[in-house]
């Protein structure tokens, strides 16, 4: 207990200073800023920002991307109530309810219910990555490569539970991402691999580009080609943001509920945000007394979600901060970020860099906080957003994109190779292949192929000491547990059916 | 005739790419190495050809069962985004940030439904003039703002 007030004032003392509540501050605005907009969700939208944050030292830098991506969060459940368009994929299910209510005239309450239920599920899940985190990074230390290697195929296959559609197109796309990610130079032999020549591709292909070019060109051609729909926006209907006392009495056990169930969803590898809104509110539903009120605007269906999804995507950080390990693809954006600010994520950032690390998870809070203060008071502003058309937004984010990738390297390649991906974006899109489990396994893959190259070496070229090992043979137990029970036909079909709404 | 064209493509796609990555292992020799000792060439060898095997299985699921067609590519969103956005890349530097922000913003308003002339180069303006005060002036990013031969 002692420890941990130690650890959370340190973290503190690193998070309230002046300049880092400015950045993130700014990462708040700015998240939320490109959340609100329809159709980018928090990966694009930190795959954009992300070069804004490589002149800043890495504490500023890393809390300005944690900044965004509530920022992010938080706008999409804002579309999603105002105008039935989720901005991301965790808020598809506060669509159901909350647009709903917003129909009803109580756009107020449910915008409120969102960001009250997600400070709370903030709060409780910040003190459960604080509390979880050091013990966890002591397990970690005793990881040999075998491990990493078991835990990283763990993770990978996890993936495959939340991506849409078939299973094989899945786990195709991770092995796409992982030989991706190994083009450029071979770290241990110094081998110029699929680079055929290019002096750019030794370096590898950047993964803002893979991220920006899958994520953000393509979803920009996909949006251009459905074409202006009419959307219904709520503007004046959002005079009383305060909920009710029935609306309280309503939703604070729904938010109870969503908080434990998200912070759980959120540490497993695959886990993360988009599950957790998904299975809170399946289980609200399960559990009321009057489900048939679901779907009409209850606001037990906006609380849940909402709450779950933003503990998910606080204890989604325990992985990658104790283990090094991305659960999900904005934590492996994350991971990118640490990289290009010289920090190799694992467990011993934690003892190593024990500012940067509790500083992170105090301006958790803070952000969550300001979210709260700041949001809700705005709330006028991000609404008149909406409004502006698609055909005036898209060319504005397109520069936003083209100035970040150029500044990458200052040179046309990033670009260029930024179109490319936007390419096979979009053929993925036609071809319904869900790109999350690709970029998982393109920042995996030089790792894997590391964390497999010394355990062979360890073992002297015995392939078996992924299953005698105790640890890795549980967690590659796991990973074939989970592969064989999507591929039951009973789960399969619910699976499928989870994911028609998206 | 195929009865599920999404996943008989997607196949081809997974087993095209996978082969290749394994082909070109071998094409430019890099150097395998044992089980213990790997080289550059093991790993991506080993999973481009667990792509195309799995690109194999796909297509031999799709001509099995029956799906949806594929959607119509909209080629006009597409030539016009992804060439506005190459063309910034190849002029930024030459013409500074001023025009080649005008040209993405003119060049990729043609990929919308409708073009509005006047409305897109106002745009255009407004946008190159607060991201050259944002990202010059304020984030200090080497980017030129003239073109190179106005000095």
């Amino acid at each position: 207990m002692e420890q941990l007030i130690a650890h959370l004032s340190l973290g503190f003392g690193v998070a309230l200073t002046i300049p880092n509540l400015m950045y993130c501050l700014i990462g708040c605005l700015l998240g939320t800023l490109i959340g609100v907009l329809p159709g980018i969700g928090p990966v694009a939208t930190i795959a954009m920002l992300l070069p804004a944050t490589f002149t800043l030292p890495p504490e500023s830098s890393l809390i300005m991307l944690a900044g965004i991506y509530y920022g992010a969060q938080y706008g999409g459940s804002t579309t999603s109530i105002l105008i039935n368009i989720p901005g991301e994929s965790s808020s598809v299910v506060t669509c159901l309810d909350g647009y709903q209510m917003a129909r009803q005239g109580r756009a107020g309450p449910a915008l409120a219910t969102a960001a009250l239920g997600s400070f709370f599920a903030g709060t409780v899940a910040t003190v459960l990555l604080a509390v979880a985190a050091p013990p966890l990074a002591q397990i970690a230390f005793k990881f040999g490569p075998a491990e990493y290697f078991s835990l990283m195929t763990l993770g990978l296959i996890a993936a495959v539970v939340l991506a849409a559609g078939s299973v094989v197109k899945a786990i195709a796309m991770i092995v796409l991402g992982l030989l991706l990610g190994l083009v450029g130079t071979d770290v241990n032999s110094g081998m110029a691999r699929f680079s055929f020549g290019i002096p750019e591709l030794t370096d590898g292909i950047g993964f803002v580009a893979v991220a920006m070019g899958v994520f953000g060109l393509a979803e920009i051609m996909k949006n251009l080609e459905e074409g202006e729909e009419d959307r219904e926006v709520f503007l004046n209907k959002v005079t009383n943001l305060w909920p009710s006392k029935q609306d309280f009495k309503d939703a604070w056990g729904a938010v109870l509920r969503g908080t434990a169930l998200g912070s759980l969803l959120g540490i497993l590898p695959g886990g993360g945000a988009v599950l957790a809104s998904f299975a809170a509110y399946t289980l609200e539903k399960k559990i009321a007394k009057d489900p048939s009120k679901f779907g009409k605007g209850d606001i037990r269906g906006v609380a849940s979600p909402e709450s779950a999804n933003n503990a998910a995507a606080q204890t989604s950080f325990i992985p990658l901060l104790t283990l090094g390990i991305p659960p999900n693809p904005v934590m492996a954006l994350m991971v990118g970020a640490m990289i290009i600010q010289g920090i190799q994520p694992g467990p011993q950032v934690m003892s190593e860099r024990p500012q940067l690390f509790w500083g992170m998870i105090a301006s958790m809070w803070v952000g969550n906080l300001m979210l709260v203060v700041l949001n809700l008071p705005l709330i006028g502003m991000w609404i008149k957003l909406l409004t502006v058309p698609y055909r005036m937004l898209y060319p504005a984010i397109l520069v936003f994109c083209a100035i970040g990738v150029y500044s990458l390297s200052n040179s046309p390649f990033d670009v260029v190779i930024t179109a490319a991906f936007g390419f096979l974006g979009y053929l993925f899109v036609k071809l319904e292949c869900e790109p999350a489990p690709l970029l998982l396994g393109f920042i995996l893959g030089p790792m894997m192929e590391e964390n497999l190259r010394r355990a062979m070496l360890l073992s002297r070229g015995d392939v078996t000491t992924f299953v005698t090992r105790p640890l890795s043979a549980c967690l590659l137990a796991v990973a074939a547990l989970l592969l064989i029970i999507i591929m039951l036909p009973a789960i399969r079909k619910k699976r499928e059916e989870a994911f028609v709404e998206d | 005739m195929l009865k599920n064209p999404k996943e008989f493509w997607s196949g081809v796609m997974f087993a095209v790419i996978g082969f290749a990555f394994a082909i070109i292992v071998k094409a430019y020799d890099y150097p395998m190495g044992t089980a213990s000792r790997m080289g550059a060439g093991y790993f991506p060898f080993v999973l481009g050809n667990v792509m195309g095997v799995l690109g194999l299985i796909i297509i031999v699921q799709a001509l099995l069962t029956s799906g949806t067609p594929i959607s119509k590519f909209a080629w006009r969103p597409l030539i016009w985004v992804l060439s506005a956005f190459v063309i910034f890349g190849l002029t930024a530097k030459l013409l500074g940030l001023a025009i080649a922000i005008l040209l993405l913003v003119v060049i990729s308003s043609y990929g919308g439904h409708e073009h509005r002339w006047k409305e897109a180069i106002i745009s255009s303006l407004i946008l190159a003039a607060g991201s050259i005060a944002v990202f010059v002036y304020g984030l200090k990013l080497p980017f030129p703002i003239w073109p190179e031969f106005f000095g």
